[in-house]
């Protein structure tokens, strides 16, 4: 599964914006595989739906994701979860609710919170946000068959912690090797065994890492598999379009090439 | 239309008469669709085809993308995640219209380059050339002020930064930059401005690219050759031309269906492959991001542009003879805007007899060379400004200016040009003589 290609991916950041890299440490990215990558890759739904329990185990703690309409937890090519459980999931959550001006527990139409805690970034778009291995910069093209990288950024810091820990201006820091300076102020918030799973997958810290960070992808790309299966038919039809077009085209211009040829006047 | 001898519509029916006397509409497009097109074009002829399906594609993916967009800062970016995840389609139609920019600008810089090879800017085709500089102009407007729309970090700091470049116009840039934002800095005025603009643009350019047809379409294509299409008689014309329909609307419809390919793998499979990363993080006027880089497009004017700092003696020349009116932020401006003014005016800085760089032995290399240039120059605009990269940049930046301004010009009196093919039918007869297996009517085709 994991192919443990440590990815120099310092270039990428320093080139793409990840952070000021230019004084501190380089940040490592395990290339991950996952389910979703290449042109035919495919969201694992029982892994999103572990990664929701992480999400709203762990992370929503502090993190928001205000983007993320509830409802979408029952779409196909996501979690794929029934409308009872995606409505009983949903009242688990409180949102303020403007018209009555009170708090109420959400229904599937309402978006999941956004982040309790301010300096905690809203996880909506975070896999698209912090790519690991980016465009033309990065690792160029693999990104066709390895995306963006995202999810990898994500899985490697929740494991790249190294237990070193630094006060900088009343703020405790903590040593991560895939933070781009190395030093995050969120606390190693997964270790072996945090989360329990009812399907009994692996739950050792790098197993529930990646659950998360697929999770967190679908989230952002949430029509990924829409949108393959759209690039999928029109490449095909194209290409047949394209022959097709081939063939006209060389047929219309045989007769004036074969004139050419001989050396006629290409009279019309 | 055409100065080109060929027939001409004739209204057959008594319905077709009475409109053709009162409309001339229909043998208008009856001429522009059989226009005579030299025979000999190269597959480096099919650019512009792709263009006017790109502009079509902007369009109207854009405006179904504004049926659910919401032009204001503190709804846009919820808007557009909206059109990700709740509109119809919606994800297809954004990924559509993103790299429908890039699809642009790969044409046009093909197109622009095609035509510095084989001097189809040169007389008489002098207006054709700068209608498409003004139309590239506007492309450039376009998409800057397209992908501040999203309102994401780069959108936001890509604003401040650009418009930032108007700034530092001598005495009145600072009202100019308050004038473009509608503010003191970017802001809602500058996201609602942008979007009108955004939305205008494209119909002007639809109106310029209207003219730019009608300008090459009076002058005649130019071909690999560079030779004209012989005009004595129709006779004559048919032996150099054939009419554009079907022969080349096939040909360019054929090279458009394999472009479609490549563009909708990439859509389908790698749409965030030319994004940044930061612009799905909802702009913050508190953070700058640590590397404010602009879309790929931009990175070789945006190199020459920082090429120019204050450590450059010819820099420091020009500050000191305008009495500091003109300092390295200035000239980097004018050094960007001037790369650009200079392609525009390589009709009259090039003094070669010669039209196509075929013919030209020497001009061919430096073209290539300035391929290379423009290359090195994107790749260098992407590199932090520090290290080696600036004194690439000035290099780059030197050639460009270096090409246009001396190599042009000096070309047309040192070089001993080949003599060209004789005729357009000439060259296509010793083009398809030669060889079995030649391609649908391509010569080789140059880099770039």
């Amino acid at each position: 599964m994991l192919k443990k290609t440590l990815l120099a991916a310092s270039t990428a950041f320093a080139l793409t914006g990840g952070a000021a890299l230019a004084a501190a440490g380089e940040s490592h990215i395990n290339d991950y595989d996952f389910s979703f990558e290449g042109p035919f890759g495919a969201y694992d739904e029982q892994q999103l739906q572990r990664g929701l329990q992480v999400y709203t185990e762990v992370c929503s703690a502090c993190h928001g994701m205000k983007f993320v309409p509830l409802r979408t937890l029952g779409d196909e090519g996501g979690p794929n979860l029934p409308d009872d459980q995606v409505r009983a999931y949903a009242e688990f959550w409180e949102v303020y609710d403007d018209e009555i001006e009170d708090w109420r527990a959400a229904k599937p139409t309402d978006h999941f919170p956004a982040s309790s805690l301010a300096n905690a970034p809203d996880l909506s778009l975070m896999a698209k946000a912090r790519a690991g291995f980016h465009g033309p910069y990065g690792t160029g093209i693999s990104q066709l068959f390895n995306g963006i990288g995202g999810p990898e950024y994500i899985a490697s810091l929740l494991t790249g912690y190294t237990g070193e820990e630094k006060e900088e201006a009343g703020v405790i820091l903590y040593e991560n090797t895939a933070m781009p300076g190395n030093w995050i102020a969120m606390a190693p918030p997964i270790g072996d065994g945090y989360v329990e799973f009812a399907d009994g997958a692996p739950n050792d810290q790098e197993a529930i890492a990646k659950d998360v960070a697929a999770f967190l992808m679908w989230t952002a790309e949430p029509k990924m598999m829409a949108r393959k299966e759209a690039g999928l038919t029109a490449v095909i039809f194209l290409s047949v379009l394209t022959v097709l077009l081939y063939l006209t085209n060389k047929r219309i211009w045989a007769p004036i090439k074969a004139r050419a040829k001989k050396g006629d006047t290409p009279a019309e | 239309m055409s100065g080109i001898p060929h027939d001409h519509y004739e209204p057959k029916t008594g319905a077709a008469k009475w409109l053709d006397q009162r409309l001339p509409i229909v043998g208008l497009l009856h001429s522009a669709l059989t226009i005579p097109t030299p025979r000999n074009l190269n597959w480096m002829w099919i650019w512009g085809i792709v263009l006017t399906f790109t502009l079509a594609l902007q369009i109207i993916t854009g405006i179904v993308l504004v049926m659910h967009y919401t032009p204001s800062a503190d709804a846009a970016f919820a808007s557009v995640e909206h059109i990700m995840r709740n509109v119809n389609g919606g994800h297809m139609l954004r990924y559509l219209h993103a790299n429908g920019a890039s699809l642009f600008f790969v044409a046009v810089y093909l197109h622009i380059f095609r035509s510095l090879f084989y001097g189809s800017y040169k007389s008489p085709r002098e207006v054709t050339w700068i209608i498409g500089m003004l139309i590239y102009l506007l492309m450039m407007g376009t998409a800057f002020m397209g992908y501040v729309l999203p309102w994401g970090q780069m959108s936001f700091w890509g604003a401040t930064v650009i418009t930032g470049l108007f700034g530092a116009i001598p005495f009145i840039g600072e009202g100019i930059q308050t004038w473009l934002l509608g503010g003191p800095a970017v802001d809602n005025a500058t996201l609602t401005r942008f979007f009108s603009l955004h939305y205008l643009f494209p119909f002007i350019i639809t109106g310029l690219v209207i003219v730019h047809i009608w300008a090459f379409h009076t002058t005649g294509n130019n071909n690999p050759t560079g030779v004209e299409v012989r005009r004595t008689s129709k006779a004559e014309a048919e032996k150099d031309t054939l009419p554009f329909w079907p022969y080349f609307v096939m040909k360019d419809l054929f090279a458009l269906g394999l472009i479609m390919v490549v563009f909708f793998a990439i859509v389908g499979f790698m749409p965030n492959y030319l994004g940044h990363p930061d612009n799905y993080i909802e702009a913050n006027p508190l953070a700058t991001p640590a590397h404010i880089v602009p879309e790929w497009y931009f990175l070789p004017f945006y190199a020459i542009l920082r090429a120019f700092d204050g450590d450059v003696w010819a820099v420091q020349i020009v500050s000191f003879l305008s009495f500091g009116i003109i300092d390295a932020k200035f000239f980097g401006v004018l050094a960007m805007f001037g790369a650009i003014a200079v392609m525009a005016l390589a009709p009259w800085l090039d003094t070669s007899s010669v039209r196509s760089g075929q013919y030209r032995p020497m001009f061919k290399w430096w073209f290539y060379l300035l391929c290379v240039d423009f290359m090195v120059l994107m790749w260098v605009g992407a590199m932090p400004a520090e290290g080696i990269y600036p004194y690439i940049a000035l290099l780059g930046s030197a050639y460009w200016f270096g090409y246009f301004l001396v190599i042009l010009p000096l070309l047309g009196v040192i070089e001993k040009p080949l003599e060209p093919a004789e005729t357009i039918e000439a060259d296509f007869k010793a083009h398809y003589g030669k060889s079995d297996d030649a391609m649908d009517g391509s010569v080789a085709t140059p880099a770039e």
